[in-house]
């Protein structure tokens, strides 16, 4: 970390490195949720032809948690896709302190909107 | 057909999608909800969900790749991004509440759209010589790397741009795919932008956008975990291996048949969409 005034090509660098290692760590996660999903389940009939969308306690982040904890292979595939959601969300919230440290009061604004948009939709799901 | 063999399945259509989208540079997403849903008979809602899924992972994941190289223009994505999120925002809600085989229609609307696009050669158009005032503004200008130094260029039709992108988000959310194909159309097209910098751009704001309607399908229950496992897992590694044959392959014949292919999933997603089977 450098401090103040980054310039663009580092703020590339490091943009980068974060997309990637949230996609290695996020895939990593999934995968291991879907073995244990698989152990658990493999040999139930699979069920996707009539639609009846996920129990209430995997439509939120606390309830995917917990679940992930109990050691489910379901709630742990979610945690994974949790933290694939969360990359381009800290990357955009990496942005709004990459262009404080520039003083482009523009685009923090521009960026907070971003953010805005993208925490309403994870925490209210569109109302 | 048990659990394993089913998600077995899944995963290696989906590699097929992921190898065959970055390869031919129509991305995976545009196949995989017609494989999902006419192939494995998968309710649309959930083929949507993972196919979402799916387009973050391969979006973040290339896009970390192309903005170390430079040609993204992070300034433009994000501005833009306000429009593609609201948009796929709009998309993702009105998706909960039309019936699903009207989403199919569009669909196959869609993909047939896509189909004609990548049959035509790419654009060979002047680059602009102005911006206009709102891209000076915003210092939307940038510069790409050439093998002899940066080369600078002009950004035009802000507003137009920003309005398609709105239309693109919508579709990404509505449809669960990455909708590249409209973005980098306005880029493009009406922006006057590089193609480089256009297809970069537009693949550096795709998982963004993704994530905004993510939020709503979790919330609405079409995120399956046992579906989109194989469908994240198997499109991600077909992405990565496409990506490293792409630079020399030709890719012009198999970009016609993959046209073909996604003509033929167009029509099939009306007419199944249409009589009701979906």
């Amino acid at each position: 970390m450098r401090g103040p005034g980054w310039t663009d090509q580092q703020v590339d660098q490091i943009v980068g490195n974060l997309l990637r290692v949230g996609v290695i760590v996020a895939a990593a996660v999934v995968l291991a949720g879907g073995a244990l999903y698989l152990v658990q389940h493999g040999q139930t009939m699979p069920d996707y032809r009539v639609f009846h969308g996920e129990p209430a306690y995997l439509r939120g982040i606390s309830g995917i948690v917990s679940d992930a904890r109990a050691r489910h292979g379901r709630g742990l595939i979610l945690f994974g896709l949790l933290l694939l959601l969360a990359t381009p969300i800290t990357r955009v919230a990496f942005s709004v302190l990459a262009f404080a440290l520039q003083r482009d009061r523009t685009y923090v604004v521009v960026t907070l909107i971003v953010l805005a948009v993208l925490f309403y939709s994870l925490i209210s799901g569109g109302g | 057909m048990n659990l394993l063999e089913f998600t077995l399945l899944v995963g290696l259509g989906s590699l097929a999608a992921g190898f065959l989208g970055s390869l031919t540079g129509l991305g995976g997403g545009v196949v995989l909800v017609p494989l999902l849903s006419l192939v494995f008979g998968v309710d649309i809602r959930y083929a949507i969900g993972a196919s979402l899924i799916s387009v973050i992972a391969t979006s973040s994941g290339a896009a970390a790749a192309y903005v170390k190289e430079g040609y993204a223009n992070l300034r433009l994505g994000m501005f833009l991004e306000i429009a593609t999120t609201v948009g796929a925002l709009v998309g993702a809600v009105v998706a909960t509440r039309v019936p699903p085989a009207w989403i199919a229609v569009v669909f196959g609307v869609v993909l047939i759209h896509s189909a004609y696009l990548s049959s035509r050669a790419p654009s060979s158009r002047e680059e602009a010589g102005t911006s206009d005032a709102w891209a000076t503004r915003l210092r939307l200008d940038g510069s790409y790397p050439t093998p002899s130094g940066p080369k600078a260029y002009h950004v035009r039709a802000v507003p137009t741009g920003f309005g398609l992108m709105f239309g693109a988000g919508a579709l990404s959310g509505l449809l669960g795919i990455g909708s590249g194909a409209i973005k980098v159309l306005a880029m493009d097209r009406a922006m006057h932008l590089p193609f480089k910098v256009s297809t970069t751009t537009s693949n550096f704001m795709i998982g963004v956008t993704a994530a905004a309607s993510a939020g709503v399908y979790l919330n609405r229950g079409y995120i399956d975990p046992g579906l989109a496992m194989p469908v994240m897992l198997g499109v991600l590694c077909g992405a990565l291996v496409g990506v490293r044959v792409l630079a020399r392959a030709r890719t012009r014949p198999l970009r016609i048949i993959f046209s073909l292919v996604i003509l033929v999933l167009g029509v099939e997603m009306i007419y199944n969409g249409l009589t009701g089977r979906l």
